[in-house]
């Protein structure tokens, strides 16, 4: 596992050694009326470790496919989709997922939806608790575990989704448009939320978007994915410096990712 | 509570509404007790007879609640074998939904044949009616398991017991309860039913045996008996449900 050394220089990213690999991965699915379409094809990218790719594209391009490729709750058509040297084809333990819709479970307390993973585990020690806790309190909801989700805002509830998915410690956290369905504001805040938790813990993330704006803000890299059938229409690096606050996005640096992004899309020229 | 007094309130002046027109018409048309005996009529029959209701209210009470929890207890395992497995489910529930269309009143003698003129036989149709919503609430519930919560419990590789114990089965609480909650009522129903085709007491068989004597105010208290039993089983399991399920009322603060 790599160190990280969260300084106000860029987050280093060790380049030399590849945590996912994936090679022309490629899916298509077979419709009602017998008919094949391909969803994704050509996908061909490393996933360093460490680092935070966002998959940016128009909805409905294949990009949370590919994301529950990787994840393995999807077997991919054909291709290789390697983590850690390892084929995937099945969800992994040391995995982290987070969705879009929360998904909390109503019935639980906000603390035991957290837990949930760990007790799928049978392993709920006290110290299981604690850290459960510690991540609650990290993401500002410290008092709430006792709370049902019912109680709480769509904010909060994402945040007690991002716990769950953390609680494991997970080597990958895949994240599909976790912030899509929050208010601007709250949106930012989260952003601003997930880089900070990203510091603390060494997992790899994987997050789908198909805002320019958090693609750019949050992440090392931007794989810019195209229209149905989709393939990598650009391969960004992000060159903006740690740690990221909201001034960045006000810099010219970051408008011109945005426009680079922007073109791959083909939304500007 | 402005919200739970207000749901307390309505109903009781609609109620007070009914009944003086019902006593002011019976007084003024000098209806016959017999026909049609006034509300006041079938509340001095119910506390002069209070004993004898009490009496006969209590093999009725007991035959509802027995054929429920008989029906809670096999109707809920029966739609989790439903729904788990598809040659049970292929082979179980098109027999269920056609034993559901025969009338329970016209199996009620038969079942009083098998079953003799105790409690048994009453138990067995309050069973049999209260049996089909449960069955059919529960397996609802759990095949309506929220689409994310079931792949998050794949992502997580929750195994099939687990599965089905924390997150399926959880989810389908409320459903049960829906279920439960029409059932309840109708177990009432069948035990009345089986009084009525044949037994020894209860409050069905008081009513009869009411009403062929001509005790109007008599077999009008035992309705009233009966209906006040229906809804205290049906606040019972919404006392249960809001014991097991601390959630449902917890909304937005």
């Amino acid at each position: 596992m790599q160190q990280s050394t969260q300084s106000a220089e860029r987050r280093p990213v060790d380049a030399a050694r590849a945590f996912g690999h994936f090679k022309d991965v490629r899916q298509e699915f077979l419709l009602p009326t017998h008919s094949n379409f391909v969803a994704i094809e050509n996908i061909t990218f490393d996933l360093k470790s460490g680092s935070l790719v966002s998959l940016l594209g128009p909805s409905g391009c294949g990009k949370t496919t590919f994301l529950k490729i990787v994840g393995g709750l999807i077997r991919a058509s054909s291709g290789v989709i390697e983590i850690n040297g390892e084929a995937v084809d099945e969800p992994h333990a040391d995995f982290g997922m987070a969705f879009q819709q929360p998904n909390l479970m109503p019935w639980r307390t906000v603390l035991k939806n957290v837990l949930f993973p760990m007790e799928l585990r049978n392993d709920t020690g006290a110290h299981v608790t604690r850290r459960a806790k510690e991540l609650l309190k990290l993401v500002g909801l410290e008092g709430f575990e006792a709370h049902y989700p019912a109680q709480l805002s769509g904010g909060m509830q994402q945040r007690v989704a991002l716990c769950r998915a953390l609680v494991h410690e997970p080597k990958l956290l895949l994240m599909d448009e976790p912030f899509g369905a929050l208010d601007e504001l709250t949106r930012m805040e989260m952003q601003d939320l997930l880089l900070a938790i990203r510091v603390k813990t060494n997992a790899t993330i994987m997050f789908v978007t198909h805002s320019i704006a958090e693609a750019v803000y949050l992440s090392d890299v931007v794989v810019v994915f195209s229209k149905r059938p989709a393939v990598i229409a650009d391969y960004i690096d992000v060159a903006l410096p740690y740690p990221r606050t909201a001034e960045i996005r006000y810099s010219v640096e970051f408008t011109e990712l945005e426009h680079r992004a922007g073109r791959a899309l083909g939304i500007t020229r | 509570m402005i919200g739970s007094a207000h749901r307390l309130i309505y109903p009781l002046a609609g109620l007070c509404v009914i009944v003086v027109l019902w006593q002011g018409y019976v007084d003024l048309a000098h209806v016959s007790k017999i026909v049609l005996p006034s509300p006041m009529d079938i509340l001095r029959a119910s506390w002069q007879r209070y004993d004898l209701l009490l009496r006969e209210t209590v093999p009725t009470a007991l035959e509802s609640i027995y054929g429920f929890a008989l029906a809670i207890v096999i109707g809920i395992p029966l739609a989790v074998c439903v729904t788990n497995s598809r040659v049970l489910n292929l082979a179980l529930y098109p027999i269920l939904i056609a034993t559901q269309s025969v009338p329970k009143v016209a199996v009620a003698p038969i079942i009083l044949v098998w079953f003799g003129l105790g409690m048994q036989s009453k138990l067995a149709i309050a069973f049999l009616v209260a049996f089909f919503p449960i069955v059919v609430d529960t397996a609802t519930g759990l095949q309506a398991t929220p689409a994310g919560l079931m792949e998050l419990a794949r992502s997580l590789r929750a195994s099939r017991w687990q599965t089905f114990w924390k997150v399926q089965f959880p989810a389908a609480l409320p459903f049960m309860f829906s279920g439960a909650k029409v059932a309840v009522t109708l177990a009432v129903i069948g035990a009345v039913i089986g009084e009525f085709v044949g037994s020894v007491n209860g409050l069905g068989n008081l009513l009869l045996s009411a009403n062929s004597q001509l005790d109007g105010p008599l077999a009008w208290a035992a309705l009233v008996w009966l209906s006040v039993l229906g809804i205290v089983l049906f606040l019972g399991v919404a006392l249960a449900e809001r014991i097991l399920m601390p959630w449902a009322g917890s909304g937005h603060h």
